[in-house]
């Protein structure tokens, strides 16, 4: 397939702002919690999941993306809500909790929800694949073409909410495309430990619509593989389920000490950072020199520095402001 | 129950799995089923160490397929195991609430009382942290809600590791829900009182008896898992304001040691309980109702709760500690209930 040059430029410009973003929360999630590590400290306090590694499930779906589409994601979310083109200051407000934030404060890391683009995710496994279903029969029901997409990690694959959504979907051939983020473990328990058959796309055999298993950690591979379903779906055609093998490159949460994956299984992690790869890629292909790809860090570290300005600087709500907003 | 002087302290989360392992030693019949409970040790320790002693076929990893492998506690414990089951967090319930309350719950009373059903739910429960409104909440209430559970929340490690014992020695499912605040996690700030001398060999806490965590003659706070260590605070500070409280440990809502409460209120007179489940509909309520059932005429002033009000537990920092009971409302409301 043919690329087009601006599709490449696009998702590696994504995937280095996704990037720039976790390892800025990163870094200011633990800095004012040490020495002593305190979950509650901080300008970012409770748990963070954060999505390095897993850059190319986000962006390749990027360029097929048309206004109106909703996605749904889970407990780990930048990635794709930043894909998607989640407001990055109203959502970096909402991670550092203030009042400007995409919920005022009241949701956090794990429930980020966007009006436009449709965006939002949940903390428990699987919750959002039923809600993806439904956005695609609100579709329906309106006549429009919009497409919802419903990114979970492999662990959820074994919640009843997988197999409930892919049979709804697949009965009501809804335009749904469940993209399954297999990053080989649901924090320390690896998928062969929790998983009968080694790849989840093959389940879609028992639904009767295509599943499709990417290999690889590699954007152009997404973009393909998921340019074909979301085209399916907004054609008509029904739902897919797409599997790709990803990489979390740290802990399952920051603060994880990360003992349950081997320094083996973690150093051949660290050399196929696909971030590394794909500019490697792009340079050699004549795509993006060094020089252009230098550039292009420098552009995006702005765009995150001044998200995080914007939320640093933004106020916390009044603590009163608890009781609003629980009814419409 | 007393048992041989110790000095040895240990936190509460090393008191809950050193219960686990003293009786899976004397019980093949008790095995661990639960997200991350092996290699990692449960996400809150509650089964560190345990793998190590007793392999991979009696601590098993699961899924995350709570439906699936706390139905299938409950079939195992049917059918002659006493299963210790883990729900990673109580918010998970939703996903598997159904095996809990019509299966697990049901399944003695629908046999006329021919079959046992011994399952140890184990789970973690409450804010504090800013992990939001589904990583914060304790829903007590709801479970002791709803019959044919025990329900216990210890909230010092003697108590941890002698309920534990009671829980899985026990012929009937127990919700054994423990604090995340108050189990002594190395990734939180503790409370010194986290940490207390606990004996070495095996013991029991009676399931339904409360505890009279510190004696007042002025005020009765009722309450239960952080908030008693929250209510023993504001006991201090209540106390250089002159005035006595008496705090009371529930330690189990189900069954409910309504007795203490009437016989605290009888003595004090006043009563507060303090509650981290929402308001309405829940443990305070029923609480104030025991005390004006049985001690009304005792009664000098309105009971008060502090409660958290009825709203989703909010992330921002400032909006939660807001929200959750702290030592500061409840030493507001035991000094208003102790002066009217
Ligand atoms: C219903 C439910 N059960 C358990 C959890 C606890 N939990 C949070 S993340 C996680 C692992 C998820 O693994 P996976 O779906 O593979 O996503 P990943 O973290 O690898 O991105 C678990 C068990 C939860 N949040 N919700
Ligand atoms: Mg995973």
């Amino acid at each position: 397939m043919e690329i087009p040059k601006e599709h490449l430029v696009d998702m590696y410009e994504t995937m280095v702002k996704i990037r720039r973003f976790e390892e800025r929360i990163r870094e200011m999630y633990f800095a004012d919690k040490l020495p002593a590590f305190d979950i509650a400290a901080g300008l970012i306090p409770g748990e963070m999941h954060l999505a390095a590694g897993q850059e190319p499930v986000a962006v390749g779906m990027r360029p097929h993306l048309q206004p109106g589409d909703a996605i749904t994601a889970t407990h780990r979310p930048h990635h794709v809500a930043i894909a998607q083109g989640v407001d990055l200051n109203k959502m970096a407000a909402e991670i550092f909790g203030r009042e400007t934030g995409l919920g005022r404060g009241k949701g956090g890391h794990m429930h980020l929800f966007s009006v436009e683009p449709n965006f939002g995710c949940s903390g428990i496994i699987g919750e959002g694949m039923p809600v993806a279903v439904g956005a695609a029969l609100a579709f329906r029901f309106k006549g429009t073409d919009n497409i919802a997409l419903s990114y979970f990690g492999e662990g959820a694959a074994n919640q009843g909410a997988f197999h409930e959504s892919i049979n709804l979907a697949a009965l009501w051939k809804l335009p749904v495309v469940f993209v399954c983020e297999d990053n080989a473990y649901a924090i320390s328990v690896p998928k062969a430990a929790s998983t009968a058959i080694p790849d989840n796309s093959d389940r879609a055999s028992a639904y009767g619509i295509p599943g499709v298993l990417v290999s690889e950690n590699d954007p152009v591979a997404v973009y393909e593989v998921m340019g074909a379903a979301m085209d399916r779906a907004r054609r008509g055609d029904g739902p897919s389920l797409i599997e790709i093998k990803t990489d979390r490159l740290w802990g399952h949460f920051e603060g994880d000490a990360d003992a349950y994956r081997d320094d083996e299984f973690k150093e051949e992690m660290n050399q196929r950072d696909p971030l590394v790869v794909f500019g490697q890629r792009l340079a050699d292909e004549g795509i993006l020199s060094a020089d252009e790809q230098t550039a292009i860090q420098e552009a995006q570290h702005a765009i995150v520095e001044e998200a995080l300005e914007f939320a640093l600087a933004s106020p916390y709500p009044k603590p009163e402001a608890a009781l609003d907003h629980v009814f419409a | 129950m007393t048992t041989a002087a110790t000095d040895r302290k240990l936190t509460m989360q090393k008191a809950i799995a050193e219960g686990i392992f003293q009786e899976m030693d004397v019980d093949p019949s008790v095995f661990v089923m639960g997200e991350d409970v092996g290699v990692y040790g449960g996400i809150f320790g509650s089964t560190e160490g345990l793998l190590a002693k007793f392999g991979p076929d009696r601590i098993i990893d699961t899924p995350i397929s709570e439906t699936g492998f706390i139905g299938a506690a409950v079939g195992a414990a049917i059918n002659g195991m006493r299963p210790i089951v883990e729900l990673m967090f109580v918010d998970f319930f939703g996903v598997c609430m159904d095996q809990i309350y019509n299966n697990m719950a049901k399944i003695h009373y629908f046999s006329g009382g021919n079959i046992k059903v011994p399952v140890v739910l184990t789970t973690a429960v409450g804010g504090g942290y800013s992990d939001a409104g589904q990583h914060s909440q304790t829903l007590w209430g709801m479970f002791a809600h709803l019959p044919g559970m025990k329900v216990v929340v210890p909230s010092s490690a003697y108590d941890a590791k002698g309920l534990m014992i009671s829980a899985i020695r026990d012929d009937n499912p127990v919700v054994y829900m423990f604090h995340k605040g108050a189990l002594g996690l190395g990734w939180m700030v503790n409370n010194p009182r986290a940490t207390e001398p606990v004996p070495e060999e095996p013991y029991e806490v009676p399931i339904g008896e409360a505890r009279i965590a510190r004696e007042g003659t002025d005020v009765t706070v009722v309450t239960i898992g952080l908030s008693v260590h929250k209510a023993l605070d504001a006991a201090e500070t209540l106390e250089s304001q002159g005035v006595s409280a008496e705090v009371l440990d529930l330690r189990s809502l189900v069954p409910l040691d309504r007795q203490a409460v009437i016989n605290s209120v009888k003595k004090t007179q006043r009563l507060v309980v303090v509650d981290e489940d929402y308001q309405s509909f829940g443990m305070t309520g029923e609480i104030i109702t025991t005390a004006v059932e049985g001690a009304f005429e005792y009664l000098d002033a309105p009971p008060v709760r502090v409660a958290t009000p009825d709203v989703p537990i909010p992330y921002s920092h400032g909006l939660e500690e807001w929200t959750l009971p702290s030592t500061e409302r409840i030493v507001a409301a035991a000094a208003g209930v102790a002066s009217s």
